[in-house]
């Protein structure tokens, strides 16, 4: 099914860039007919990076696709080739899992703009120069276009699921809304159907401490050989913030000191905390793009369902066969429960076929990555439901 | 989820639903209901609970259900969205059971709505000679801690019905067993002691 991958050229990639290709799939797309991104812009040819587990079914009904938040990407359940951690969705996906290659074609693709493949500023523009900032902006529906288009092309009619978290949920919603006789079942977990002012305002302050990075070098930074590693760290280290809770950060760090016994007095990582933050933004910048941290973050910013259907979420939804199930975590202050709800009550208002679960945890935003059993349990029975509609057999 | 027997006035309720259609029950409770008329029936059935411990389990069978209430939830749906809109024994529990009925004939082109009958005999001895709140099987509650706070009895419902002008299609009084009697209305009344009604507009 594999069906005519192009060679892409890999001149001038970055290094990590590179060892995410060198260990996943990826197509040549648009080259006859470019993509008409929303700012007007079209692009073409451009590069779309993804990994598949399991496979396609003889009817072709067993298709997954896992849509990645902000800082993720398509190696969902397997060693990472530029960090060398464990698959994201490892608790998630794999044999004996929820969802099990052995049942599944399971699918996940970088998405446009980011940084492990699939075209985004990092990549050559027709002369041969990095895009960098002349990189057009896009959108999560211009993702899902990409998505779509890749579909096409490796000749898989439908989804029976589209699932993902944060900024993958707001794919899978437009995946919903864009497409729905393509999607027999939609999953979208701790996510809004638009960006809510605070949010935009983190990120907002997460792209001023990258262009406030003397490296940046207004985007030019590949050029100058410089890394505005920095600003990106910072920016990490603020949202790190809100992908947690108030009380996990409480229960895991408190205010216990990093290998000292009493305060310095100074500015060093006096604090666990700290140390763990600074960690965790220094990691960030062995594994991502500044500049493609901006465009993601940008497209999460301009996500506005309802505006792109008349002001009105519902009509996004109008006359939709597709089955959801919604899910958000109590201690998600990042994506509330009350934003799941907002979507809900727009599916009812279109008598759309509707689960919602709001999961007991502590583990804030990021609970959506860890180990939920009570996730887990009812995505199965979820899934069990939609697949015996489906018809759907037990393993392919 | 495996369904064989489910109780008895649920039963009568399911039997009610046309096969494939599409259906709502609000309070679902552990999805009992649901399940059968999915599995049974090929019924495009919903839920709405309000405990979301309820919700997650209905959903971990595999079932479409929602957390929300009677009283706030069935406006966002729009006219006609299902041929049948369920609420078992919850009427009384509603803070305004005249505008969920309202919502649930909208929303529903048939309402069914089952409710344990406050005219009960037994509920009446009690009253009359006990001098005490009843509690009787299907009212099993102290009176500071009852859900149920707009209770009523089958003429009181009757009553209702017609004030609304809604056309009765159906209703089955049972007795202490969930046994369907057949009786005239007036004793009805005093012995049936729930009964299901299936509702649409007139």
């Amino acid at each position: 099914m594999e069906a005519a991958i192009e060679e892409a050229p890999f001149d001038g990639l970055a290094d990590a860039e590179r060892k995410a290709l060198a260990r996943c799939r990826h197509a040549v797309l648009g080259a006859d007919r470019p993509l008409r991104l929303d700012c007007g812009v079209e692009l073409g040819p451009y590069r779309v990076a993804y990994q598949t587990y399991g496979t396609l079914n003889a009817d072709k009904s067993n298709a997954v696709l896992i849509c990645h938040a902000l800082t993720l990407d398509q190696f969902v359940a397997e060693e990472h080739p530029v960090t060398g951690k464990e698959g994201w969705w490892d608790s998630l996906v794999g044999p004996g899992k929820v969802l099990d290659p052995a049942r599944y074609f399971i699918i996940c693709i970088n998405v446009l703009g980011g940084c492990m493949g699939t075209t985004g500023p990092l990549a050559l523009d027709a002369s041969g120069q990095p895009w960098n900032l002349r990189f057009p902006v896009v959108t999560v529906a211009d993702m899902v276009r990409t998505q779509a288009a890749l579909l096409d092309h490796l000749g898989i009619p439908d989804l029976f699921c589209v699932i993902g978290g944060s900024m993958g949920g707001m794919q899978v919603l437009e995946w919903a809304a864009s497409y729905p006789a393509r999607v027999f079942s939609a999953v979208p977990i701790a996510c809004a159907a638009r960006h809510s002012a605070q949010n935009i305002a983190f990120h907002e302050v997460g792209r001023q401490a990258i262009m406030a990075d003397p490296e940046w070098k207004g985007g030019d930074y590949r050029q100058h050989n410089t890394v505005p590693a920095r600003g990106l760290s910072v920016a990490r280290m603020t949202a790190h913030i809100t992908y947690l809770s108030e009380q996990a950060l409480q229960r895991k760090f408190g205010r216990a000191l990093q290998d000292r016994d009493a305060l310095g007095f100074g500015f060093d990582a006096d604090f666990q905390v700290e140390s763990y933050l600074r960690y965790q933004g220094s990691t960030f910048v062995d594994r991502f793009d500044a500049n493609s941290y901006l465009y993601i973050t940008r497209a999460m910013d301009y996500f506005d369902l309802a505006a792109a259907h008349g002001g009105v979420l519902a009509n996004a939804f109008k006359g939709t066969p597709t089955r959801f199930c919604l899910f958000s975590f109590t201690s998600d202050w990042l994506f509330p429960t009350r934003e799941s709800r907002e979507i809900v009550h727009a599916l009812n208002a279109a008598a759309a076929n509707v689960s919602f679960v709001e999961v007991e945890s502590d583990k804030g935003h990021d609970a959506f990555l860890l180990d939920e059993p009570e996730m887990f349990r009812t995505l199965a029975g979820f899934l069990k439901g939609a697949a015996a509609v489906r018809g759907l057999k037990d393993v392919p | 989820m495996s369904v064989t027997a489910i109780r008895v006035d649920l039963q009568l309720i399911a039997d009610m639903v046309d096969p494939a259609t599409r259906a709502l029950d609000v309070g679902c409770g552990d999805g009992s209901l649901l399940a059968y008329l999915v599995n049974f029936k090929r019924v495009d059935a919903r839920g709405m609970e309000l405990s979301q411990t309820g919700v997650n389990a209905c959903v971990a069978n595999g079932l479409s259900v929602i957390q929300g209430d009677a009283d706030a939830d069935l406006r966002d749906y729009p006219d006609d969205a299902f041929d049948y809109v369920i609420l078992s024994q919850t009427l009384q529990a509603t803070r305004e059971p005249r505008e969920v009925l309202r919502q649930m004939l909208r929303v529903g082109k048939r309402a069914i709505v089952s409710f344990p009958n406050f005219a009960h005999w037994q509920v009446r001895l009690r009253l009359v000679f006990g001098g005490r709140m009843p509690e009787t099987p299907s009212l099993p509650f102290k009176w500071y801690d009852t859900p149920n706070i707009h209770l009523c009895s089958i003429d009181d419902f009757r009553g209702l019905c017609r004030d609304m002008g809604v056309r009765i299609e159906r209703a089955i009084v049972l007795d202490r067993n969930s046994r369907p009697i057949n009786l005239p209305p007036l004793l009805a009344n005093l012995v049936g002691e729930q009964a299901v009604f299936m509702l649409r507009r007139d």
